[in-house]
């Protein structure tokens, strides 16, 4: 059996067996399942890493299985340099997910552990898919499992943001379902490798304007994923009601279900619309990233907080993947990753708050680090890490962004760079008014350090914070090697160097056009 | 084509389906004095039997296809599509039958033996090739389903819902055999092949009553199929009639109307294809807009999957506009993913509504998920497919609708079509929200347990969803096959 099949599969058998669990079994087994498959899952992906030829870039590990023969839809699945790492980060977030979930999850416990192994199946299925056909299913399918976890599990207004955000998805993606079929109807395939093969050989070719058509529907659905600043409204509200674990899932994963879905089938398929709307989406983004922090700065709520701060982060993904450079890519895939994981452990570590004082209110916090101080030292490191410092991961991928965006339009790095001070202003900020100060009397004696279990959670991910920032030849390089091959089928025209095992390379690209 | 003298037993085999259901009627009807238990459970499984039986039939009817009686009907891949899901339909409406009719205390026998007429009816709707067979189908069909509507004939809503459905039904049916009289003046036919032929080679002048002929079959027809601007009936119907028969009601006559619509449509009216084009574009626009908005606003859920069925036809006739085989392949599947999610859907609901139907209003159906898990997650599935997810029925229909659409250039009213299953995804989502994130409230606590038939009525259609939705290829191949064959 090939690995990937397993990876995409592991976890949909662990949910068919959590729904098996009698209801009479207690709330602990499905939790302990949970862990477990989600472990195994989480190791099959390490396998991953290891089959992955690092000499080669492209598809590999391929799969292609007819499943329906009229129309002709394949269950068709590879990995790639940009997917293997998305995957990783699925299945690493999912085991601390069910730890951090461990306590606070106390009515109808089987139920939000299928759902969370459900939602981990759709996700994978997102960045392999490599059928327009399968990869809509998927999408469609983390929808569910997500909507049902912050509607039943969320916090107050939870059923409004649940019923907002499942809306918001579906308007995207049916006009993107409409252009599916629009290049099915025109090519007979729904095989993402074959459209590309008569793309370049030249068989096949959208005209201007049904090009700019079909690269809206597409890119409307993505950009609400990601969000991209006007449609991002979802998001705060999806965010701040969402249990612990939805908020890290939909923060680190799913919003780059979005990004990946841009770089991977946007560019290539629609180039020349994509460069003709490259300055109006790159202005849309640095609005997100400038606006997105100032709101972030005024929130009361730290999750809002977080919230805002993924739509200022998430609009350097996008500049990055606009600025259509080598650096620009590999800086916003870099920084797809660098998000998944410190957001993720911010709304982890803000999640480990409100367990022990059960309030999201920054005014109801103080001298947080005073009682707690191995929890201020975890959040202090996330916070360093997110603000972008130097050592840390997000200072990579900013870096590389901020240079791509650079070489495309120097003005727009510098209107990005003011982001990244605000970012430190509001992290600082906020980090300052928790956890220094009076130690007021709802903190003390109400919020115990970390107990051994929450160490498992936040560990990995200040792992990977240090790993990412210090050793980024160790995740860059099948980075580069994808966004290549992406910059090479949008036809730009410029080289750019693949480092593989320290001797630099460099590699012309044909210079089309 | 003169009807033959001579009796073929061919052709009666070929007409096996409807005449073991009405043989089956009438002997449930025969039965009813001597088994005298009111709310018996046996008649269900005669009829339950006799559906089988009819199911076999069509299978066989199949395997010997061909025209009967002379041209007037014509058992093809495409009759046997029809039969087979209108009797799937009641089947699925059978199992729901049995816990409500003892709940209500009502009388069996009558109720099952008019399932099986209006079934009988449908079935010879679907395999006829002649509009006088049809417009016999369709009063079979029809009254039985009046009389069904009104069957809890305590019930003031019951009532009201059998009235409005005869006087509005019977009107509408004026309609269809005044266009068939024009068809007739016209050709000099009623057998639709024979019409073709005389519409195809007619030149100049009678074009125009060619075409007021196929609207006023068109009126007739949008009738029976609940498509706007003549869907007033169906909301008032659906809420009153029993609901297991608004179960029935909103998926097997509909299914034989479609039925009807395509193969009329796309047969002798199919010269004049240009012309009727225009008038199924509006109406299906008009029944997706009037449907899903309307059902927004719906407090009372029968009536709300009543707007939902009205989006439902409107997504159909989308299929219908395309004009093409594999618009007829999508309409066909659609038809039969509709039918197993709507009935199961209506199936669930009966779960919930008591003794009197008391409980109806969404909000009853609050905390559902704790009390009932079963039931709940199966209406779950029903109202995913209802939306459209990936993995259900209901979405490879939608699917294969929008693709015929797009293919025939269609653009606008796909587009609007999806955007509307977008706004529809909001009323189904309400009923996953009471059901799942609220508190139980009072008809939930005083539900009694799911009873096995029950249990059957809703793991089917939801077994039948699913396997749709993951399998969807040898439906749709069954449908492009017989769509291609049809003409």
């Amino acid at each position: 059996m090939n690995l990937l099949n397993t990876v995409l599969f592991l976890p949909l058998a662990g949910f068919l067996l959590a729904l098996a669990i009698p209801r009479s079994a207690s709330a602990g087994a499905s939790r302990v399942w949970a862990l477990i498959s989600s472990l195994g899952t989480f190791a099959a992906s390490l396998g991953l890493l290891a089959w992955f030829d690092r000499g080669t870039g492209g598809e590999q590990l391929a799969i292609d299985v007819p499943w329906i023969a009229t129309p002709n839809i394949h269950f068709a699945i590879s990995v790639n340099g940009v997917s293997l790492w998305l995957i990783l980060l699925s299945t690493l977030l999912t085991p601390l997910c069910v730890l951090c979930s461990w306590n606070t999850i106390k009515d109808r416990t089987k139920e939000f552990y299928a759902f969370l192994l459900l939602l981990e199946f759709g996700l994978i299925g997102v960045f392999l898919a490599q059928d327009l056909f399968l990869f809509y299913v998927f999408w469609e399918v983390c929808l569910v499992p997500m909507y049902f976890l912050i509607g039943i599990w969320g916090h107050d207004r939870r059923i409004y943001a649940a019923v907002k955000f499942f809306l918001y998805t579906m308007a995207g993606s049916v006009l993107m379902l409409a252009a599916i079929i629009f290049i099915y109807n025109k090519t007979q395939t729904f095989s993402y490798p074959a459209i590309l093969e008569m793309l370049s050989s030249g068989r096949l070719t959208f005209p201007a304007s049904e090009q700019m058509l079909l690269f809206l529907a597409f890119f409307f659905a993505f950009a609400i994923k990601v969000p991209l600043f006007p449609l991002h409204t979802w998001l705060p509200d999806a965010h701040v009601e969402a249990p612990t674990a939805g908020s890290i899932m939909l923060a680190s994963v799913m919003l780059k279900m979005g990004t990946y879905g841009i770089l991977h089938f946007c560019l290539p398929l629609f180039p020349a619309a994509a460069r003709a709307c490259a300055p109006w989406i790159s202005v849309l983004a640095i609005i997100g990233i400038i606006y997105g922090a100032l709101v972030a700065m005024v929130q009361p709520n730290m999750k809002k907080l977080v919230a805002y701060s993924s739509v200022s982060h998430l609009g350097f993904v996008i500049l990055g993947i606009f600025s259509f450079t080598q650096p620009g890519l590999d800086g916003a895939v870099y920084q797809m990753l660098n998000h998944g994981i410190s957001t993720g452990a911010l709304f982890l570590i803000v999640g480990l708050l409100y367990e022990r004082r059960h309030s999201l209110e920054i005014g109801d916090y103080g001298g947080v680090a005073t009682v707690a101080p191995w929890l201020s030292v975890a959040f202090l490191i996330t916070t360093l890490a997110s603000i972008g410092l130097p050592t840390l991961n997000n200072f990579v991928g900013e870096f590389l962004v901020l240079q791509g965006a650079a070489i495309a339009n120097f003005q727009w790095a510098v209107w990005a760079s003011v982001g990244v001070i605000l970012s430190a202003c509001y992290m600082l900020w906020m980090y300052q008014r928790v956890f220094y100060g009076e130690v007021s009397d709802g903190v003390r004696g109400h919020i115990p350090d970390l107990s051994a279990r929450e160490w498992a959670a936040v560990i990995p991910l200040i792992a990977m914070m240090v790993w990412m920032g210090i050793g980024s030849q160790s995740f860059l390089p099948p980075v580069s090697q994808n966004t290549a091959v992406i910059l090479k089928q949008t036809n730009v025209n410029v080289s750019y160097r693949v480092q593989v095992e320290g001797k630099p390379k460099t590699a012309e690209v044909a210079s089309a056009r | 084509m003169p009807v033959s003298p001579v009796f073929n037993p061919q052709d009666a085999l070929r007409f096996l389906p409807e005449i073991i259901l009405t043989v089956m009627g009438t002997l449930l009807m025969v039965l009813d004095p001597l088994i005298h238990r009111r709310s018996s459970p046996a008649f269900g499984h005669i009829s339950l039997v006799a559906l089988l039986a009819a199911l076999g039939g069509s299978v066989y009817a199949n395997s010997i296809a061909g025209p009967a009686f002379g041209g007037m009907l014509k058992v093809d891949g495409f009759a046997t599509f029809f039969r087979v899901l209108v009797i799937v339909v009641g089947i699925l409406t059978v199992f729901p039958s049995y816990r409500f009719l003892a709940r209500q205390e009502a009388e069996t026998s009558e109720y099952h033996a008019l399932l099986l007429f209006s079934i009988a009816g449908q079935c010879l709707m679907a395999a006829s090739n002649d509009l006088i067979m049809v417009f016999i189908g369709l009063e079979i069909s029809s009254i039985a389903s009046y009389v069904l509507a009104g069957y809890l004939r305590d019930d003031k809503r019951s009532n009201e819902s059998a009235l409005k459905y005869f006087l509005l039904g019977s009107f509408a049916t004026g309609f269809f055999l005044y266009g068939v009289a024009l068809i007739y003046g016209i050709t000099g036919s009623v057998n639709l092949t024979v019409a073709r032929d005389a519409i195809l080679h007619q030149a100049g002048d009678s074009t125009l009553f060619v075409g007021v002929a196929a609207a006023l079959i068109f009126v007739g027809l949008a009738f029976k199929v609940s498509a706007a601007p003549f869907q007033i009936w169906a909301p008032d119907v659906y809420q009153g009639a029993p609901t297991p028969v608004a179960a029935f009601l909103s998926a097997g006559p509909k299914a034989a109307a479609f039925a009807v619509f395509l193969r009329i449509f796309m047969t002798a009216f199919e010269p004049i294809a240009g012309k009727w084009q225009i008038l199924v574009w509006t109406a299906a626009l008009a029944s997706m807009c009037v449907g899903n908005f309307a059902a927004l606003l719906q407090t009372n859920i029968k009536r709300m999957l009543a707007y939902s069925s009205i989006a439902h036809a409107g997504y159909v006739l989308v299929a219908l506009t395309a004009q093409s085989e594999t618009g007829i392949a999508a309409a066909m599947f659609y038809l039969a993913g509709y039918a197993f999610m709507n009935v199961g859907a209506f199936a669930a609901v009966t779960v919930l509504t008591g003794k009197g139907e008391r409980y109806q209003s969404i909000d009853d159906f609050k905390g559902m998920g704790r009390q009932q898990p079963l039931a709940a997650a199966m209406f779950s599935i029903f109202l995913l497919s209802l939306i459209g997810v990936p993995l259900t029925g209901g979405f490879f229909g939608k699917f294969y609708i929008f693709k015929a659409a797009l293919e025939s250039k269609l653009v606008w009213l796909s587009v609007l079509g999806l955007l509307n299953s977008a706004v529809g995804a909001y009323y189904y989502l309400r009923i996953l929200v009471v059901m799942y994130m609220h508190e139980p409230g009072e008809a939930v606590e005083s539900s009694e347990a799911l009873s096995g038939s029950l249990g059957i009525a809703l793991l089917l259609p939801a077994l039948g969803t699913l396997v749709l939705g993951i399998f969807p290829g040898w439906v749709l191949e069954f449908a492009s096959k017989s769509a291609a064959i049809m003409k």
